[in-house]
């Protein structure tokens, strides 16, 4: 038990590179995401294609394999190193997942949102920007969550690349004592809390914005 | 930064592919590991799921708060949290799986708790009148259930099966971290041993687009041969 | 006088605070078609269903023959299957086709060989009329064909007693008519019946008792002729008043509703 709470004290500050890598991949790649999908539904061919490439590849690729190519890359070519290399590595994985649920969300409105919009003497890109992404942003909540938890638990692969997040941090005080089973419980007690708290605080979102259709 | 841009142009492309060629016996065998694993986890999973959704749904009391708790933590905590608890955590107190039997052990417990719920979610959406009809007929409650719930649940539950399937591919790989030698498992020794960066995790990476889009036609083709008028269901489950 | 068939005695039923029925009692006698009728929410049919037992009473007791179907000891599965039921909303199986819906009984209740389940439930079908759409989904099939699927799914178990709950409330007025008339035609073969039922020409025409229950006691009772000629109860005059504004002219020879299609 005296281990057990080590391990959590050990781990804990780590849940802070943790929540970093989550949020920064979760807020790129909703950026990203967004941008995918409004040039796969309005762009025009060469971007649509683009789009839909991208989504589908890094779609059907493990993570790990995104994490590696994407690893190799930025260090090789830019020479960027440590945790940077983690969130751009996971923004490239969501982006491709985001840009599928705000497609959804954006197809689920139907074209009639548009219609009305242009109808008023918008430009394509106003309507885009102020009916269609309120709209669709809104309605992706919930598929938004699911997403976030996902990459809260996906974060534990950029162990895999040297970032030293609550998972590398289990693992490494499990390797120093010869005992695995309390730091790796400790690590998921933490990881528990972080999905369950997100998860609270998205139906909150979800409650506060909902959109009826 | 000059210097690695020209080391990238001046890639010997034949010497490459040749490599690549080399290499691909040694990830064929990754991939036949890869699939082993991801048929064994999802049948599995399915045997589990059913009665986890089941007991879920028809039960209150321990055996309910018993199953939502594994259902919960499974899906609360990375794969990779509980691979490692059963192959590293476990031998700490005495029970001992291999490598394989680990990850398969692993990859089971979390493909349950997700088909759990989907399988859950789409016994809830059959009508209640359908198991009133079943039962006004003389059937016992679990005939009602083997013989007109069971079966819509498990087709309305298909599509979101179908992302399980290619979801598992591809989690498949996180066995990596204990050195299971699945697809991409090999493709990063391959990388590390010969120094290479792009070609064996380019080659790993043709590969599993292969595979997942291959799946993903499959399993399109069974939904439309499985199809039922009245029982059809958007996708759903883990995206992949 | 035979002996009846259904005996229902007292039957209690309270929903929280809300006492749906209040003591009624029904005797059915072997070929009798009994309708009930009745303002809406006034337990018509959780009567029904208090009578195989998918609802079971608070109070009261129900005996088919003789066998009691409130007591406990009693297989109630193998009463169910002497008792046919038709619902209001058809509940035929969506995974299934119209034959495997008459067949699922038949092969998982009765045990039949698949071979010989076929063969009667392509007949069941045929007598309904829907031998051409045995192969279709209930979502391909109309309201009224489900229907008449429905009433063969019951119709093959061979029921002593079949009950319809509102056999025709969902249907498109135009659908209406051919359910009734495979409803007519079994009454005719003599089939014991107890229908909850806003069709008031059916009633007419077919009922040999009419019970109208209302706020959870039977209110009226009595043959068609005296129940639409000359209620006892001023209450049933009422009621019939009401659903002649909402459905029509009631109990007219020769409505559209009961009209025989030619055949």
């Amino acid at each position: 038990m005296d281990y057990f709470l080590r391990c959590l004290k050990f781990i804990l500050p780590a849940a802070k590179v943790t929540l970093l890598l989550t949020v920064a991949a979760l807020a790129l790649g909703l950026v990203l995401g967004l941008l995918l999908a409004v040039a796969r539904i309005y762009g025009r061919p060469p971007a649509r294609s683009f789009a839909a490439i991208y989504s589908r590849v890094v779609r059907s690729l493990p993570t790990l394999v995104v994490l590696f190519l994407v690893y190799s890359f930025v260090t090789i070519v830019f020479g960027i190193r440590g945790v940077t290399t983690a969130v751009i590595a996971l923004t490239a994985c969501t982006a491709a997942y985001q840009s599928e649920i705000f497609r959804g969300a954006i197809q689920s409105l139907g074209t009639g949102q548009m219609a009305a919009a242009r109808s008023l003497g918008m430009t394509k890109s106003v309507a885009v920007r102020s009916v269609i992404i309120p709209q669709a942003l809104r309605l992706a909540i919930p598929s938004w969550s699911n997403e976030a938890a996902i990459v809260l638990k996906d974060s534990s692969l950029a162990s895999a690349i040297g970032t030293t997040e609550i998972f590398r941090r289990a693992q490494q005080i499990g390797a120093a004592n010869h005992d695995y089973l309390p730091a790796f419980l400790a690590c998921g007690l933490i990881y528990f809390c972080l999905t369950f708290l997100t998860n609270r605080v998205l139906d909150y979102v979800q409650k506060r914005y909902r959109l009826k259709l | 930064m000059a210097v690695t841009l020209a080391g990238l142009m001046a890639i010997d492309i034949v010497g490459e592919l040749e490599f690549i060629w080399r290499i691909l016996p040694e990830l064929g065998k990754g991939l036949v590991t890869t699939l082993e694993l991801t048929a064994l986890a999802l049948t599995a999973g399915l045997v589990l799921a059913v009665p986890t959704a089941v007991v879920r749904t028809y039960t209150r009391g321990p055996l309910n708060w018993l199953f939502t708790a594994y259902v919960e933590v499974f899906r609360g905590t990375p794969l990779l949290v509980q691979l490692f608890v059963v192959y590293y955590g476990l031998p700490e107190m005495g029970i001992v799986f291999d490598r394989f039997f680990s990850a398969w052990a692993a990859l089971t417990l979390n493909s349950a708790a997700y088909q759990s719920e989907y399988i859950r979610g789409a016994i809830m959406s059959v009508s209640e009148g359908q198991l009133t009809a079943a039962r006004s007929l003389g059937m016992r409650p679990l005939q009602a259930f083997r013989w007109v719930v069971l079966p819509q649940a498990l087709r309305l539950a298909l599509p979101a099966w179908s992302n399980e399937v290619a979801y598992m591919v591809k989690y498949v790989s996180v066995v990596y971290m204990i050195a299971l030698p699945e697809l991409f498992t090999r493709g990063a020794m391959i990388r590390s041993r010969t120094f290479k960066v792009w070609s064996p995790m380019i080659s790993v990476a043709v590969i599993y687009l292969g595979v997942v889009i291959g799946i993903t036609r499959v399993m399109d083709y069974v939904e439309k041969r499985l199809r039922i008028p009245g029982l059809e269901s958007g996708h759903g489950g883990r995206e992949y | 006088m035979t002996e009846p068939i259904l005996r229902v005695e007292n039957i209690h039923k309270a929903y929280g605070p809300t006492e749906v029925l209040r003591g009624v009692s029904v005797d059915v006698r072997p070929g009798e078609v009994v309708v009930i009728i009745g303002p809406s929410g006034t337990g018509k049919s959780t009567l029904l269903r208090c009578v195989n037992q998918l609802t079971p009473p608070d109070q009261g007791r129900v005996w088919l023959k003789d066998v009691e179907l409130t007591d406990k000891r009693t297989d109630i599965n193998k009463a169910r299957e002497r008792i046919g039921m038709v619902f209001q909303d058809f509940n035929l199986f969506t995974h299934l086709t119209a034959l495997q819906n008459v067949m699922l009984g038949l092969t998982k209740v009765k045990r039949m060989k698949p071979t010989a389940a076929r063969a009667k439930a392509v007949m069941e079908l045929e007598k309904v009329g829907l031998a051409d759409k045995a192969d279709l989904y209930p979502a391909e099939l109309s309201g009224g064909q489900k229907q008449r699927a429905a009433i063969a799914r019951s119709l093959a178990m061979d029921p002593e007693v079949m009950l319809f709950d509102e056999p025709t409330s969902a249907l498109d007025p135009e659908l209406i008519g051919e359910v009734l008339e495979v409803m007519q035609d079994l009454a005719a073969e003599g089939m014991t019946m107890l229908v909850v039922s806003h069709e008031m020409g059916f009633a007419r025409e077919v009922a040999d008792r009419i019970i109208f229950l209302e706020n959870g006691v039977i209110a009226d009772e009595g043959p068609p002729e005296q129940f639409f000629t000359n209620p006892k109860n001023p209450r049933t005059r009422e009621f019939l008043w009401k659903l002649t504004e909402l459905y029509g002219n009631h109990g007219e020879k020769g409505s559209r509703r009961s009209g025989r299609r030619g055949r």
